[in-house]
């Protein structure tokens, strides 16, 4: 019999349809994977499990879990399940712990509600499941505080405090997708012995197609509240029966068409022993204050219409890096010049220096001031010009732009709230666009997007960088997207450029050991030919 | 920990300098003499000339401004021109009755605001939340002396339960002068209470949202335990602030409350005392207004450590 078994499920949130006779089955000891892209549903089909769904949520047919209907069950039996028959972790490691108690404490509270345990009993429970979960008592007592751990660690507290109490189901949505490739990789590492060792069953969900390859036994695809298609996870990649599916898998493999470069033009970017420190708060009144190096000693160039890639993981330095590069932060040493000019920050630099860079950033939704219509937000860069446009100047260079990047002339009078974070990326570029710059830095650009968005997105930046012979600085963790749209790259770790060249040579032959250690933690996906034979 | 209140405690002392200084310049060398000011338009030149002698007048600036904070430092504010008594002792008698006012005061607001906040957070957009937003707006809106006189009205005229003002001082009986103090209090907690109210509300509604809330239920927490052993702690620290800036209001704004129940506190005296032109009284009283002010920050930074981990560790 299986441990969950999900029928005809189907979820309405204030009257609005979220999920459509939803299907699912997981058996003890099983992985299944919910692929889909945002707004699919996977992660309500989860919350439906748990009943932990928003308010005005209205559920019907049968969610079975060791033979009890859930949907049925009243909130004092749903008390007792959650946490100890079925847990969950969830996207954001960050967020997730509260911030005012102690791991321990966090751990432990599972135990005691669950079991009654004495506040010592409920510790030493919680120091082995902290242990299991790969957090050593040595290093991480249980006074440790969340802020005092990396996002890392902090989910490993949230799956320590998901299995404390050994649960049949664990339920995961999106358990990596705000963490470093290396850390996925441990993170993913220890889910699948957990599941092993204990024969729980566990769903994963995700979008990221090639993590859950990997991963998962089973897989169900889902789009627009249904579950489109379902088979083992070998039988999947090998048949894609759907054609979402399909589509699906393309995006994610996408690689953007770019045409044969030329000659590659002179230099545009030379950064020459950048060093960046940031100020520490004084450890005492009178010493001097320490320094923390955040970019120490790099030195790179990008030449004119190259696509230049810079990979990191977080706190490596990359968006420190940029941020000198745009003139927003000080630097300490060395120097950088862009187009023959140096490039400083606050007000010596120049209009005319400025306005040959521009960049776009990751989160679409927290770019935008909601308050201006998209002409206003397109146009702001326009300042930098010698010679200031005529709103009506304007309001025709803002409908080109607009028109570029596959937006319309009319989208201007919109707000950005009437905007998907696709189209809103778009606008981004079309802010970056309009005062000609010369080199774009796309700090995580295409990070937040669905696979399918992002595929749209990386076509038209290829596109544009080779009709507008654009320099891209490609900031980025994810390996697979920036080697699809690189000439070059550089990998970057704790300040330092640790390796640089060709991108295709770094990937197929790395020669430092941390870029090794990249590349074999990030989770492939079988390429379509078209890679393959590249 | 320690580390971190030293630092407040520094930054206490600081903020009580530079509010000497501007104290000082504001009552003493703006503007003309302090001496004609206070003798008003008639006054004798040779009286004038006493006064300046009696107030150190004749002596720069800089030496009056020291001796003043020195004096000050020893607990000696000079001698009242127009009471002729020591002007220490009438501010510890006049804050026998502000201090406990404020506090009582303080003590009746959280009291109510508090619970009402989280009732009001935890059945969000039910009756019994849109009742308490319409009562805290009342609250808000109502000027607490008219309050006060109303309650003059029913308690002390009508019912006679309260005597309508005066202070019999602590001698004669701790639950006798806590009685006089009953109305006052709740005349100037009501305000407060609605806006800590609000104020209690708004963040546990903010906290409740965080996504360490969808943990906890996950982990099998009943919305009320929830409620309380996550998102309470958290939501108290903006709630703190507010309680520290009531707290300075209530000391320093009772005024027109003690007016309006013939209270002899602090603010009864500051008024007095402008009234009587009596810079020396004046002076001292900001002072130590200004003193319990940035006492209570200190005391509510304090407070913060106590609730957040990040700021005990961190500093």
């Amino acid at each position: 019999m299986s441990l969950l078994s999900i029928t005809g499920l189907n979820l309405s949130i204030h009257g609005t349809s979220i999920l459509k006779d939803v299907s699912l089955d997981v058996a003890e000891g099983e992985i299944v994977g919910i692929i889909g892209e945002s707004g699919s549903g996977k992660s309500m089909t989860a919350l439906s499990v748990l009943q932990l769904l928003p308010n005005g949520a209205h559920c019907e047919g049968r969610i079975e879990l060791g033979g009890e209907d859930v949907i049925t069950a009243d909130e004092d039996t749903l008390c007792a399940l959650r946490g100890d028959d079925v847990s969950m972790i969830f996207q954001e490691p960050m967020t997730a712990l509260n911030p005012l108690k102690t791991i321990g404490d966090q751990v432990a509270e599972t135990v005691q509600i669950h079991t009654g345990a004495s506040r010592a009993v409920a510790m030493g429970m919680a120091a082995e499941a902290l242990e299991r979960a790969e957090l050593p008592q040595a290093d991480f007592p249980l006074s440790r505080y969340p802020f005092e751990l990396s996002g890392g660690q902090r989910q490993r507290v949230c799956i320590a405090t998901a299995i404390a109490l050994r649960p049949r189901l664990l339920i995961a949505d999106e358990p990596t997708t705000a963490l470093d490739v290396t850390t996925q990789a441990e993170i993913l590492d220890l889910l699948r012995r957990l599941v092993a060792e204990d024969g729980m069953g566990l769903i994963f969900i995700t979008h990221d197609l090639a993590v859950v390859s990997g991963l998962a036994d089973r897989i169900a695809v889902m789009r627009h509240g249904e579950i489109v298609e379902r088979d083992t996870a070998e039988g999947l990649f090998r048949e894609m029966e759907h054609p979402y599916t399909r589509q699906l898998h393309e995006a994610s493999t996408h690689v953007p068409t770019r045409p044969e470069r030329g000659e590659i033009g002179e230099t545009l970017l030379s950064v020459k022993g950048m060093v960046r420190d940031y100020k520490l708060p004084r450890k005492n009144l009178f010493a001097p204050p320490g320094h923390f190096r955040a970019v120490d000693d790099v030195s790179f160039e990008l030449r004119r219409g190259e696509n230049l890639g810079l990979i990191g993981e977080s706190g490596c330095g990359k968006s420190t890096l940029s941020r000198a590069i745009l003139g927003l932060d000080p630097i300490q040493g060395g120097e950088i010049l862009l187009d023959g000019e140096p490039v400083t920050a606050g007000k010596d630099l120049s209009p005319k220096v400025r306005a040959k860079m521009q960049v776009v950033f990751q989160d679409p939704y927290a770019s935008f001031n909601p308050r201006h219509r998209v002409e206003r937000l397109v146009a702001e860069p326009t300042h930098l010009m010698p010679n200031r446009p005529s709103s009506a100047q304007k309001r025709r260079m803002v409908g080109e732009m607009l028109e570029k990047v596959g937006l319309t002339t009319s989208d201007a009078q919109k707000y950005i709230h009437e905007f998907s974070g696709g189209q809103r990326q778009r606008i981004a570029i079309a802010r970056a666009l309009i005062i000609n710059p010369d080199l774009i830095v796309l700090d995580e650009a295409v990070s937040a997007l669905d696979v399918s968005i992002r595929a749209q997105i990386l076509d038209l930046l290829a596109e544009l960088s080779d009709t507008l012979s654009l320099s891209y600085l490609f900031i980025s963790h994810d390996l697979s997207v920036v080697r699809t749209i690189t000439d070059r790259v550089l990998i970057m770790k704790g300040g330092h450029i640790v390796e640089e060249g060709e991108t295709e040579q770094v990937f197929s032959n790395p020669r430092h050991p941390y870029t090794k250690a990249l590349i074999e933690a990030a989770p492939l996906l079988d390429a379509p030919p078209k890679v393959i034979a590249f | 920990m320690l580390r971190y209140a030293l630092k407040r405690l520094i930054s206490l002392a600081v903020s009580l300098l530079v509010a000497s200084v501007i104290i000082f310049i504001a009552v003493e060398i703006v503007p003309g003499d302090p001496a004609s000011y206070m003798l008003g338009l008639n006054a004798q030149p040779d009286t004038v000339a006493q006064l300046r002698e009696e107030l150190g007048l004749n002596v720069s600036p800089v030496e009056r401004y020291v001796s003043w904070v020195w004096g000050m430092v020893q607990g000696d504010f000079g001698t009242s021109y127009t009471y002729r008594t020591p002007v220490a002792e009438m501010i510890w008698q006049r804050g026998q009755v502000s201090l406990p006012l404020a506090l009582f005061a303080l003590l009746i607001s959280t009291a109510i605001a508090i619970p009402l906040g989280v009732i009001a957070a935890g059945r969000r957009g039910t009756g019994v939340d849109v009742g308490l937003s319409t009562a805290t707006q009342f609250g808000i809106a109502v000027p607490n002396f008219w309050l006060g006189i109303m309650m003059v009205l029913l308690f002390s005229v009508s019912l006679q339960w309260f005597s309508a003002g005066g202070f019999p001082g602590w001698q004669a009986g701790f639950w006798l002068a806590l009685k006089s103090l009953v109305l006052p209090a709740i005349a100037l907690a009501v305000p407060q209470a609605a806006i800590l109210t609000r104020i209690m509300r708004s963040s546990l509604l903010d906290t409740l949202g965080e996504d360490f809330m969808r943990t906890a239920r996950a982990k099998g927490l009943s919305r009320n335990q929830a409620l309380w052993r996550h998102a309470f702690r958290n939501a108290l620290i903006p709630v703190l602030t507010i309680i520290g800036l009531q707290f300075s209001f209530l000391i320093a704004g009772g005024i027109i409350i003690e007016q309006v129940f013939y209270l002899p506190g602090l603010g009864r005296l500051v008024l007095q005392s402008i009234n009587a032109r009596d810079l020396i009284v004046v002076e001292s009283v900001v002072m130590v207004l200004v003193f319990a002010v940035i006492v209570v920050n200190f005391a509510v930074d304090l407070a913060y450590a106590a609730v957040d981990p990040r700021l005990r560790r961190r500093v």
